[in-house]
C-alpha cells in the first residue's frame, strides 16, 4: 500500500497521480491546525511500502519530519521512480539528479507540475494528538497592493541594467499598462532597490504568467528556475551575447532604457 | 544567546549547468563558491540577536572560504567537518553535525537554510532536531526572539502564519528574512584571525546514493529578435496579453 498526504489541492492530485502508478494508494490528511511533527509522528506509524506526498513547503517538511523519525533516507522533488532509482530535482530544476534509495518505507515527494493531476478519491482523516510541538497558532492576512507576482498573468521584470531602486519607473510603467506585477533579480534585491517578495527565482518567486519580460537580466540559472513557468520569455539587453537569450523566446537587443519606455509608449498609440 | 548556523559551500553557477565529464558533479573549474541566500540570511540573522555566533559547514578543506565569510559579516567563530570533496547525502550530513554538537556547550538556537542550493533535500535541519530532541520550525521569513521563546512567520501564499517554540530550538528560515550586508575590509582582516575548528568526521554508508546528474532538456533555446516596440507590441497581442 502506498500512503499518499493531500491537502486538496492541484498539487496533492498529481502526487497522487504519482503514487497511484506505483500500486494502490491510501490517500490521508489531518484535521486541525497545522502541527508538523505530530502529522509526521502519525504518518509514519503507517503501514506502507511508500509514503509519498507533493513537493510543497507542506509535504517536503512533513516527509522530512517521517524520513527523521524512520531514520530513513528521504528524495525530494521526485519526477520519476523505477524500482529503488528516483530522477529528482537540484538548484531549484536547472540540474536532475539520478539516486538510489535505499530505503523502507520509501519517502518522497512529487516535484510540482512534473505530473498530471487525477481524482484523489475517498480521504481518510487521520487522528494526530497534540504532542505539545510547534504548531500554526494564527494566520495573519497580508494586506498586498496590485497583483500578486505568482499569479499574474504578465511579469515586467528588472535586473541589474536598471542600474537604481528610481530606474524602476520605467519598469512599473509598463507593468502598470499592461495590468501585471513587477519583478527583479536578486542584485536588485541585494541592493535594496526592491523588496524581496518582487525576487523571481530559485530563493524567490516562482512565476507562471503567460509574458515574463525581463529587462536587463542575464539569465543565471537561478533565475531562469523562477521564470520558466511563464509560457513566453521576452528578453530585453543590451548585450546580444546574454545567456537569457537561450532561455528567451523573444528579445530586443538594446538599452532598456529607451526600449521600455518605447514599448509604453507604443501600447498607449495602439490603443488610441 | 549562543547560536549556530549551518552552511554549505556551493558553485555559483552561472548561465549554463556543466557537468564534469563523470557525470558526477557540476564543472566548478571556472566557477566561484559560495552559500544559498536562505543561508547568508541565516547568518545576519544571527548577528542581529546577539550573543556567541558559531557557524558550521560539512564540506571539503575549501569551506574555510565560506566559513570566514561569514565571520567577515560578525560571526565569531567556525566548525569545518572536513570532508576528502567526496558526496555526503542529507542523513549522514545531519549525523554528523549531530555528533560534532555533543562536543559543544548546548546552543540556544540553530539556524540552517530551509533548503540546500544544490542538493535541496528539505531536511537536515529537520533531521538534526530529532537527533537532539529539539522543537523545530522551518521556512522561516520572520524571528522575534522573545524570553526563552521564540516566535516565527512562515508565508503561505499571501498571508503569514505565526509559530512559537521554547527554547533551545532549530529554525530553518528563507531569504526575505532580513537583508544581509556586505563585509566590510575591517570585517574581513578580523576574520582571519577568528578561531576555526577542524574535525574529520567519518562517512557512512550512503542510503540516498548519486548515481549521476543529467542536465534537463530545454536549455539552448534561439530567441526570435525583435527589432523595437512595434513588433514587440505585435507580438504582446499575439499573445492577448496587449
Ligand atoms: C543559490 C543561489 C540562489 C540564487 N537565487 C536567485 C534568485 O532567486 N533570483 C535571482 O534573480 N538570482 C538568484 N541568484 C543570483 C544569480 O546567480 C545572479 O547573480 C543574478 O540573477 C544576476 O542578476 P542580474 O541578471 O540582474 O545581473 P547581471 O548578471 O549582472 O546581469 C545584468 C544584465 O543586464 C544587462 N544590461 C546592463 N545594462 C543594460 C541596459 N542599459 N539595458 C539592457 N540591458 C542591460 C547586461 O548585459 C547583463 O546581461 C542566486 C544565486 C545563488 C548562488
Ligand atoms: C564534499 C561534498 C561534495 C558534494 N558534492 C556534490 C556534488 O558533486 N553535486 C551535488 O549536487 N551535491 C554535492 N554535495 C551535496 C550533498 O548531497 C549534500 O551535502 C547533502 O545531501 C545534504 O543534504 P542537502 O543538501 O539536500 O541539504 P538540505 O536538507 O536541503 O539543507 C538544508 C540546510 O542544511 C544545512 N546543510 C546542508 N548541507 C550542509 C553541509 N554540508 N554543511 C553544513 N550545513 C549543511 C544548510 O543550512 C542547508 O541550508 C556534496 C556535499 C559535500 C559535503
Amino acid at each position: 500500500m502506498i500512503v499518499c498526504f493531500v491537502e486538496g489541492d492541484e498539487l496533492s492530485a498529481q502526487a497522487v497521480g504519482f503514487a497511484r502508478a506505483l500500486g494502490p494508494v491510501r490517500a490521508v490528511t489531518f484535521a486541525g491546525a497545522y502541527q508538523p511533527a505530530a502529522w509526521a509522528a502519525a504518518l509514519a506509524a503507517q503501514e506502507a511500502e511508500a509514503i509519498v506526498a507533493a513537493g510543497s513547503d507542506r509535504g517536503n517538511e512533513l516527509l522530512a519530519h517521517v524520513a527523521a523519525v524512520l531514520d530513513q533516507p528521504f528524495a525530494a522533488n521526485v519526477v520519476a521512480l523505477d524500482g529503488d532509482t528516483v530522477m529528482r530535482v537540484r538548484w531549484g530544476g536547472s540540474l536532475l539528479e539520478e539516486a538510489r534509495l535505499h530505503g523502507a518505507p520509501k519517502l518522497l515527494t512529487v516535484a510540482p507540475h512534473t505530473q498530471p493531476a487525477v481524482e484523489t478519491g475517498e480521504v481518510e482523516v487521520l487522528d494526530a494528538p497534540d504532542d505539545g510541538s510547534p504548531k500554526a497558532l494564527e494566520r495573519v492576512e497580508e494586506s498586498s497592493g496590485g497583483v500578486s507576482l505568482r499569479d499574474a498573468k504578465v511579469v515586467v521584470s528588472g535586473g541589474r541594467g536598471v542600474g537604481s531602486a528610481e530606474g524602476f519607473g520605467v519598469i512599473e510603467e509598463l507593468a502598470g499598462l499592461l495590468g501585471g506585477a513587477v519583478g527583479c533579480s536578486r542584485v536588485v534585491t541585494s541592493a535594496g532597490w526592491r523588496p524581496h517578495t518582487d525576487q523571481v527565482g530559485q530563493t524567490g518567486t516562482k512565476i507562471s504568467a503567460d509574458l515574463y519580460i525581463a529587462c536587463g537580466i542575464s539569465g543565471a540559472t537561478q533565475h531562469i528556475a523562477g521564470a520558466k513557468g511563464a509560457k513566453k520569455i521576452l528578453a530585453i539587453n543590451s548585450d546580444p551575447e546574454a545567456p537569457i537569450l537561450a532561455s528567451a523566446d523573444y528579445a530586443v537587443i538594446g538599452d532598456l532604457h529607451e526600449v521600455v519606455p518605447a514599448i509604453s509608449a507604443e501600447l498607449r498609440r495602439v490603443r488610441g | 544567546m549562543r547560536i549556530l548556523v549551518c552552511v554549505k559551500r556551493v558553485p555559483i553557477t552561472g548561465g549554463k549547468m556543466v557537468l564534469a565529464a563523470d557525470g558526477q558533479a557540476l564543472e566548478t573549474k571556472h566557477l566561484g563558491f559560495t552559500i544559498s541566500p536562505h543561508e547568508e540570511c541565516a547568518v545576519e540573522e544571527a548577528v542581529r540577536i546577539g550573543g556567541e555566533v558559531v557557524v558550521l559547514a560539512l564540506g571539503p578543506a575549501e569551506a574555510e572560504e565560506q566559513l570566514r565569510d561569514q565571520m567577515a559579516i560578525g560571526a565569531d567563530r567556525g566548525i569545518l567537518l572536513r570532508t576528502n570533496g567526496e558526496e555526503w547525502d542529507a542523513q549522514s550530513t545531519a549525523a554528523a553535525i549531530v555528533d560534532a554538537l555533543r562536543a559543544e556547550e548546548p546552543f540556544d538556537l540553530i539556524l540552517f537554510g530551509n533548503e540546500s542550493a544544490d542538493a535541496a533535500g528539505f531536511q537536515v535541519g529537520i533531521r538534526v532536531a530529532h537527533a537532539l530532541g529539539l522543537p523545530v520550525v522551518t521556512g522561516l521569513k520572520k524571528i522575534e526572539v522573545q524570553e526563552g521563546r521564540v516566535r516565527c512567520e512562515r508565508d503561505v501564499g499571501g498571508a503569514r502564519d505565526v509559530y512559537e517554540a521554547p527554547l533551545p530550538a532549530v529554525l530553518t528560515v528563507l531569504e526575505g528574512l532580513n537583508l544581509p550586508r556586505y563585509p566590510s575590509v575591517p570585517g574581513r582582516l578580523r576574520a582571519k584571525s577568528k578561531p576555526l575548528a577542524v574535525v574529520e568526521p567519518v562517512r557512512p554508508e550512503q542510503r540516498l546514493e548519486k548515481l549521476r546528474l543529467v542536465v534537463p532538456e530545454g536549455q539552448g533555446k534561439q530567441a526570435e529578435i525583435l527589432e523595437g516596440a512595434t513588433q514587440v507590441v505585435a507580438v504582446m497581442q499575439s499573445l492577448g496579453v496587449a
